[in-house]
């Protein structure tokens, strides 16, 4: 029997699911054959997670119907999925840190054994899998990839007829990435059908046997993987022709940015302490940092920002020791920063995007006066910023939290860059956002550097630090690589520099 | 189905209504508990919110009482908002409050008999500092060691009653008062005294220190930049870091401006109305305050609305003792229940209900 | 002044007595707390579980009915706080604090009238031979219920959040609400049980000071028990043994300081009378200083939890 006359597993008829606001899914079809690896691609906000939520119970479409195995399947809940064989990978997991690997995975379980054989039989599935676990550790001392672990035994343990896997790719180094990939396709082998969600090219080329494309939560198209390049897929996923931005090799200036033996204790619980960190970023150019999740990253923002202060000669500003300063020192020394997560860090949810102008915009605009706030000025530098970037909204005087996640990002980006910098940090510049803001955002952060702005591009995403940075290093537990050109990098190496496979090994049992 | 959505922006109109629909589900809700207990709730109500004010026979000797009461409502709220509004919770305003009048007093009698300008003004800045300084106790706490301030600010108030108790039994108790416990009266000592300043409104200088902190947190908080850090402390914590805000100043800064201001009240209270350092001088208005901060949806003018109110409530509640036998107890649970509607309609500032279909919740 | 007249077996059994409404509201708020919800309202719940155990043992004559009305006062206006916080969204600070002053009040209100009467006796768990052991007897054997119901209750609570599945799911749920609400769990239906079981508990405390350690009703008679109780979770750093040591820690001083007002020691009775407090805050100072002690509490304390999406 060949994979066309395998009988449809899940069946996905005109499902259509609306938020106030906001169509998420409209009238989606789609199958999924027993052993096929289906992948669901789309940019972000496509309507991709909405779809599997409804397929694993957390959501209930407002239209349409599904079948599982020729029977109408319409979970309740997630419990009622993982009752029908549905287990799930979520993006951003559904841990628990205080808990340990055990508890964890029992929680996700129906009726799961005594805590003993639970442990058992976690050692025995991990090493089956080349998963490696030990199942009395807590998760909050779990790097991001062994977090994924967690998550994928904790489906394997109820042996899945489907597997949903939201994004998996986006936690893992690429030696990982391969790991992941052979345990998967062993998996399919044993009959598992597998729907992963990926707005990553090439990854769905190599490893899926029929894709979906969603955009703006329809069904655009359906092909398969093998038979298309990279570029015809981003032309389906996105619908137009992207291009690259542009980059211009200017001459690079003195050195603004110093970093030497800069060593942070973590101020996040669980976080990733930095271990003698040094760099240096000249004018007009562009350091990317790459690395898994949880390795760092955070950390060393708050540390470049001033949230957390280190040592006066850690961080050097154009030669002048700024690492006992904190974040308005820093900003009127020329560097300005932008965390990662947008609402609560970057900006502040319920407050006015004119107020939000004025969180961190205050020093280097003059927003304020003996103290006193010149409201007027503010308004000013958010509609200059509203207007320079493109940011989509009624006005500025609506609540962050009502913008788009990619608006938002627009905002934030740039509200930090229109403050003539010398010196720019910047974690995840583009997470979350649909392509053509990511684009947009991109070129803007290049437009600094050709003006003479040194720059720190922290960042998960491969493909965009090699798109826009000059040099590359990689943040590993809390240390970083030594920078190297971008030019000439093999994708191999970088993910060396990543830190390899972490321990993890090939799947090692037959089918 | 009925379901809740989170609204994109917060809405103003019910930012302004919430008070007003609290006060009325109160109405409702209190006069069933006013009946439940044998009395005419319409009677009831008018007694407490319409006779204080405007009943010929009882207004002229109730509407000087309502500033009265409500100064140090007033000025021990406007200090408590700012703290609610950055997330540092002084709940000890009480035993500020009662530091603060013991420390004030205790100037002011050491001074007795000397007939001078200064004593009153010294007897305000001690006043001020002792409030501070028992506020500043949580406030260390929790920046040396994390200490709960909730916890420490709240259990310092049966310290604090303790020590006044010692007080008025011991070190300032009156020397002439044969042996009973309590101070000399203050109000007698005109150096010392803090007296109705305009006769017939109940002004008296703890309603001017009132109205002045009103209007100085209104403009610290719209126009000063230390008024949007406490804003922005309160709401994303950690977007205050980012801007450059200075957590344990801000909670040494919030918890002695409420110190301070609760200190201030006590001080006024017993120069004046009360008069004396008593056992029974903590009268609970540090806490009724919480409410009153709350009430006024932690804004300054919307406090000195909510501070009247709550007098009003006061002034009725003694007024519907002595007229309808309402037990004294019927006007706390009163208030807050008032406090209980309050938090329940604010779902609507920012969520909005929807029928319809079920959601998986 | 006469130290002698304090007996160190009476001291040590008294001290247990006194502890118990502190163990019984303080495992209560506990459990609540490791589910993620923060309620401040446990001195209201207390005093509302005095009054209601108070009125219904002196109506019906049985304390034991007492104490279940107590638990059932407790849990109704922990019902209160359930609504607001969980359905209604509302601020869990703010809340419990209006839970206290409101609970406050209404006591007062029901115990009019109450005033000055003794309450049906509770009796001593007949132990046999056992109470009349010199020195141990007085000490573990001759005790009412309550005691031996606080230790009880403990030991079940631990058990029961450390072996059991829904121990398991309360904590997973006061340590992330989204990742337990991804994997199915009801949060919100958990969180309101823990509040209730809370209620109850704090409200038993109550009833057992109005009932058994005053034993009559006056107004604020729980006098900061409730602030003690939450003082002792953090103390314990949430976990369940912990808050019998520090219960029996906070009884001792309390027993002590009385057992010297008795003892007519030259140190003013107000300044006696604070001890507990300053102690209390003292011992919340060094156990807040420790390291390690963010990753004690719930990762999801006093958060609100609305599904969006």
């Amino acid at each position: 029997m060949n994979d066309a006359q395998k009988p449809a597993l899940l069946a996905v008829q005109g499902v259509t699911k609306a938020y106030p606001g906001v169509v998420a899914n409209s009238d989606v079809s789609f199958s999924i054959r027993e052993g096929e690896v289906h992948a669901l691609l789309g940019e972000n906000g496509a309507g991709k997670s909405t779809l599997v939520k409804m397929i694993y119970g957390l959501v209930q479409p407002d239209a349409g119907a599904m079948e599982l195995r020729g029977v109408p399947y319409a979970p309740a809940d997630p419990r009622a999925a993982r009752a029908a064989g549905v287990g799930m990978v979520f993006q951003h997991f559904s841990l628990f840190e205080a808990l340990n690997v055990a508890e964890n995975v029992a929680l996700g379980m129906e009726n799961p054994p005594k805590l003993r054989a639970l442990a058992q039989a976690i050692r025995d599935v991990s090493t089956e899998y080349g998963l490696p676990l030990d199942p009395g550790r807590m998760v909050g001392d779990l790097s991001a990839g062994e977090r994924q672990r967690v998550e994928i035994i904790r489906c394997l343990l109820q042996s899945p007829k489907l597997l949903i896997m939201d994004e998996p790719t986006s936690v893992l180094t690429p030696q990982e990435v391969e790991i992941l990939f052979k345990t998967l396709r062993q998996l399919a082998a044993e009959g598992t059908a597998i729907l992963y969600i990926s707005h990553k090219l090439e990854e769905i080329r190599s490893l899926c046997d029929e894709a979906t494309i969603l955009r703006r939560g329809k069904v655009v198209d359906t092909c398969t993987p093998r038979e298309k390049t990279a570029r015809e897929l981003a032309e389906m996923m996105v619908g137009a022709v992207l291009t690259p931005p542009a980059r211009s090799g200017g001459a690079k200036g003195a050195v603004a940015l110093q970093v030497a033996g800069l060593s942070v204790d973590s101020p996040i619980p669980f976080g990733t302490s930095l271990k003698d960190i040094s760099f240096a970023v000249r004018r007009g150019e562009v350091l990317g940092i790459a690395g898994v999740a949880g390795n760092g990253q955070d950390e060393l923002l708050l540390a470049l920002s001033g949230e957390v202060r280190t040592a006066r000669d850690a961080v050097q500003i154009d030669g002048v020791g700024i690492g006992d300063q904190g974040p308005n020192e820093r900003r009127r020394a020329g560097l300005v920063a932008a965390p990662e997560e947008r609402l609560g860090h970057a900006a502040a949810p319920d407050m006015t995007l004119v107020e939000n102008a004025l969180l961190s915009g205050a020093v280097r605009q003059g927003l304020v006066r003996r103290g006193f706030i010149d409201w007027a000025a503010a308004k000013g530098f958010a509609q200059t910023i509203v207007r320079d970037f493109d940011v989509r909204t009624p006005s500025t005087g609506v609540a962050a939290r009502a913008l788009s996640g990619g608006n938002l990002q627009k905002f934030v980006i740039g509200r930090e860059l229109s403050q003539s910098p010398g010196v720019i940090v910047i974690n995840q510049p583009t997470w979350g956002v649909d392509a053509s803001a990511a684009a947009a955002i991109r070129q803007a952060i290049l437009d600094r550097a050709a003006a003479g702005a040194a720059v720190v591009c922290i960042s998960q995403d491969l493909d965009e630090l090699l798109e826009i940075a000059d040099n590359f290093a990689a943040l590993n537990e809390g240390r970083l690589s030594a920078q190297r050109p971008v030019q000439g990098l093999s994708i191999e190496e970088i993910g060396l520099m990543m830190g390899g496979a972490h321990g993890m090994e090939v799947a090692h049992h037959g089918p | 189905m009925v379901r809740l959505e989170k609204r994109p922006s917060p809405s103003r109109f019910w930012t302004m209504a919430t008070p007003v629909v609290a006060v009325a589900l109160t109405m409702i809700a209190g006069g069933i508990m006013f009946a439940l207990l044998g009395k005419n709730p319409v009677e009831a109500i008018r007694t407490i919110f319409w006779d204080p004010l405007f009943n010929e026979q009882f207004a002229s000797y109730s509407r000087p009482q309502l500033l009265v009461k409500a100064g140090p409502l007033i000025l021990i709220a406007v200090g408590l908002s700012l703290g609610f509004r950055a997330g540092i919770w002084n709940i000890g305003a009480e035993g500020q409050y009662i530091i603060g009048a013991i420390c004030g007093a205790a100037v002011g009698l050491a001074f007795y008999p000397v007939e001078a300008w200064y004593v009153f003004p010294l007897m305000v800045i001690a006043g001020g500092l002792g409030g501070w300084a028992w506020a500043m106790i949580p406030a260390i706490l929790r920046t040396r060691f994390a200490t709960n301030e909730i916890l420490v600010s709240l259990l310092l108030v049966y310290v604090a009653q303790a020590i006044l108790a010692s007080m008025a039994l011991g070190a300032l108790r009156n020397p002439e008062g044969g042996g009973f416990p309590g101070s000399r009266n203050l109000s007698q000592y005109p150096a010392a005294a803090n007296p109705e300043l305009i006769a017939g409104t109940g002004m008296h200088w703890g309603v001017v220190a009132a109205f002045i902190a009103v209007i100085a947190a209104y403009v610290l908080l719209h126009r000063h930049m230390l008024g949007f850090s406490i804003r922005l402390a309160g709401q994303a914590p950690r977007a205050a870091r980012f801007a450059g805000v200075n957590p344990d100043r801000l909670v040494l800064l919030c918890m002695g401006l409420s110190g301070g201001l609760a200190g201030l009240a006590g001080l006024f209270e017993v120069a004046g109305p009360a008069g004396q350092i008593s056992i029974d001088f903590g009268s609970g208005y540090g806490f009724t305050a919480i409410i009153v901060a709350f009430l006024g949806r932690l804004n300054p003018v919307g406090i000195l609305l909510a501070g009247l109110l709550m007098a009003l409530t006061y002034i009725g509640g003694e007024l519907a003792q002595f007229m309808l036998g309402l037990p004294s107890a019927a006007i706390q649970a009163f208030q807050g229940m008032l406090l209980f509607f309050l938090l329940a309609v604010d779902l609507f500032s920012n969520y909005r209900l929807r029928f319809g279909k079920r959601e998986a919740v | 002044m006469d130290l002698s007249a304090i007996n160190p077996a009476v001291l040590v059994a008294s001290l247990m007595m006194a502890a118990v409404p502190i163990i019984l509201a303080a495992i209560g708020e506990l459990v609540v707390e490791k589910s993620g919800v923060l309620n401040l309202g446990v001195e209201g719940m207390m005093i509302i579980g005095a009054v209601c155990g108070f009125v219904v043992a002196v109506k019906t004559g049985s304390p034991f009915v007492g104490f279940l009305g107590g638990a059932a006062g407790g849990a109704g206006l922990s019902l209160i706080f359930a609504l607001l916080t969980q359905v209604l969204l509302a601020n869990q600070v703010a809340t419990g604090l209006a839970l206290t002053l409101f609970g406050l009040g209404l006591s007062s209100l029901l115990g009019q009238g109450f005033n000055g009467i003794k309450p049906p006796a509770t009796g001593k768990v007949p132990m046999g031979p056992l109470a009349d052991i010199p020195g141990v007897g007085p000490v573990l054997f001759q005790h009412n219920l309550g005691v031996y119901l606080s230790i009880a209750v403990i030991a079940a609570v631990w058990w029961g959040l450390k072996y059991s599945r829904m121990g398991l799911i309360l904590r997973a749920v006061g340590e992330n609400h989204d990742a337990a609400h991804a994997l199915g769990y009801k949060v919100v239906r958990i969180r309101i049980a823990a509040i209730l079981f809370g209620g109850a508990m704090a409200g038993l405390g109550g009833a057992y000071i109005s009932l058994v350690r005053v034993p009559q009703w006056t107004d604020g008679i729980t006098a900061g028990a409730g602030w003690i109780a939450l003082a002792i979770v953090v103390f314990a750093s949430w976990r369940p043994w912990r808050v019998l040591i520090g219960a029996y820690l906070f009884g001792g001083i309390t027993v002590l300081q009385l057992n010297l007002q008795v003892a007519n020691v030259p140190i003013p009775v107000e300044y006696l009378s604070m001890a507990p407090y300053l102690i209390t805050i003292l011992v919340l100072v060094i156990m807040s200083s420790g390291r390690g002690r963010a990753a004690a509490a719930p990762a999801a304390l006093g958060q609100n939890f609305h599904a969006s999406r």
